[in-house]
């Protein structure tokens, strides 16, 4: 992993948040107050915007850069999950002398736990968490149990697609959404749905290279 | 969508620009990051309050910097909570020595972030977390109680408790007794427009109204057909006394809040209402505030807060206070 794959996929999430952006919209309507989609879509063109500033530094530097920008520039709850998720991976040791999958995976795993805490929600609760300590885990075992690469790549996909959907029938219980009570059960909750349009774009990026 | 409004992208900076242009006699804003600070300096010795949350819900908290009050007031983007970067630099400004008191509402993403800034600030802080929301169940499994109008009556106490000399820990006991004090909750008729969306947050139907509804246009616990004022007060008000356990003589202010798009006429009418049965039920209205204060952009509606007082709470709601949206005594 280097800065320019951070920069390529961040380009690659764009255009794929883009292209879900009225039915992020409508989901975060639905069960939340509807500016979900702004926030990632802001966050994303700060981070792309970055390029000709990160592109020289060390990995470490280069995520530290990515999560202060998310932090101020985003807001709100995802700024400081996703500034969390970034600032967690620059402080895994020795990133910047090359990472190779295991690492990556490691500063993923590391990443998304510091989320959790952060946020205090886990898995169940109708949020990203259903999406990302499922993907986490089985990236994790995966190392552990030496897969290839591309296979590991279609289950994390797979893990992700599963998470996301199974929101739907959750009760909210973290986040706006929980306000709602049982009237936010039948809904896909916005930022599972993001997470998981996110993890699949970079997930597919390395299968396809 | 029908808005005074340039680009939505310079929405935020505009009406901010304006805010401090307008109140420069009291008040002095910063951008990048965003936050609003005294005019004057915050004297040694003395609490630092600082508060904040999304944009949308003017006055609120810009309104209510000034003597007597806030010392800072940190705006997020639209119904979005400011990032830690905010709350350090006004932190920064404003600190005298005795510490940083946060006022924080129960919201999750303000909780990250104002825990975020004082993980990475230096100096003593502590946090009051208003939650004044009856119309959510509350419970340790979930975020629970939203913060709503009620944050401006601890802002407003608490306030004048760290300008008499109150240390931090006076000033966090006390926010926490009026935040326990208080109950509100709130009623919608239309819904309101996040300019970056350009379209309403939820579709009201012409006779229908959200009952128990927030301040982020997000949709609330039952969706009722529009009953007569006296009816949704009566309703109102009966969660907010069961939840706050009133009894008879007990001496209350009674806070009927617009949110943005209902005229003062009506406000006044609800503040009738209300005291019609609170008369009734013989609780004792000595204290009273009407007007939009913990608004949510255009949206028709109103809240009521009522908060349970004792002498103490009393002496410091009437102290002097000079803020944008606040002023008497002085």
């Amino acid at each position: 992993m280097s800065n320019d794959f951070l920069i390529k996929n961040a380009k690659e999430i764009q255009v794929v948040i883009d292209n879900n952006a009225p039915e992020i919209e409508k989901l975060d309507q639905e069960i939340g107050d509807g500016d979900h989609i702004f926030n990632v879509q802001r966050g994303i063109k700060l981070v792309i915007e970055l390029e000709p500033i990160i592109k020289h530094l060390s990995m470490s530097k280069a995520l530290n850069q990515i999560a202060m920008k998310i932090l101020s520039g985003i807001g709100g709850s995802s700024g400081a999950l996703f500034g969390t998720l970034f600032m967690t991976m620059a402080k895994v040791s020795n990133i910047d002398n090359g990472v190779d999958y295991k690492k990556a995976i490691n500063m993923f795993a590391d990443g998304v736990e510091a989320v959790k805490q952060r946020g205090k929600a886990d898995v169940g609760e109708k949020t990203m968490m259903d999406v990302l300590i499922p993907v986490a885990n089985c990236l994790k075992q995966g190392v552990e149990k030496k897969k290839d690469l591309k296979d590991l790549m279609r289950e994390a996909i797979e893990e992700a697609e599963k998470g996301m959907i199974s929101t739907k029938d959750l009760l909210a219980t973290k986040g706006r959404a929980s306000f709602l009570g049982e009237r936010s059960k039948g809904h896909i909750d916005p930022g599972a749905r993001t997470s998981q349009l996110m993890i699949r774009t970079v997930c597919m990026s390395i299968l396809n290279t | 969508m029908k808005k005074f409004l340039n680009s939505t992208d310079d929405f935020l900076k505009e009406s901010l620009q304006g805010f401090g242009a307008a109140h420069q006699d009291i008040i002095t804003c910063h951008y990048d990051p965003n936050f609003i600070i005294r005019s004057e300096a915050t004297k040694k010795g003395k609490v630092a309050i600082i508060s904040g949350g999304g944009s949308g819900h003017e006055p609120m908290h810009g309104g209510f910097v000034g003597y007597g009050m806030l010392d800072a007031a940190c705006p997020g983007f639209v119904f979005s909570s400011p990032s830690p970067d905010q709350m350090i630099a006004a932190s920064e400004k404003v600190e005298g020595g005795a510490g940083v008191l946060f006022i924080v509402k129960n919201y999750s993403g303000d909780i990250m972030n104002f825990q975020m800034a004082s993980e990475m600030m230096t100096g003593a802080s502590e946090t009051v977390l208003t939650n004044d929301d009856v119309a959510v169940e509350d419970s340790s499994f979930t975020t629970g109680r939203r913060g709503v109008a009620a944050t401006i009556v601890v802002e407003k106490i608490v306030g004048s408790l760290a300008e008499s000399g109150g240390s931090l820990k006076e000033c966090k006991s006390l926010g926490d007794k009026v935040n326990r004090n208080s109950g509100s909750m709130g009623v919608a008729l239309s819904s309101c427009i996040v300019p970056a969306a350009g379209k309403p947050t939820f579709e009201l139907g012409p006779d229908e109204m959200e009952f128990g509804v927030g301040i982020h246009g997000e949709p609330g616990r039952r969706r009722d057909k529009v009953q007569p004022a006296q009816e949704i007060t009566n309703k109102l008000l009966e969660a907010i006394i069961e939840d706050l356990k009133l009894e008879k003589n007990d001496e209350i202010l009674l806070f009927v809040n617009g949110m943005g798009g209902t005229p003062l006429t009506e406000l006044y009418l609800l503040y009738d209402n209300a005291k019609k049965t609170l008369d009734n039920k013989n609780i004792k209205i000595t204290r009273s505030l009407v007007g939009n204060y913990c608004t949510s952009l255009e949206m028709q509606g109103a809240s009521i807060t009522l908060t349970k007082l004792d002498q103490e709470l009393k002496k410091h709601w009437d102290s002097p206070v000079h803020t944008a949206a606040m002023r008497w005594g002085l």
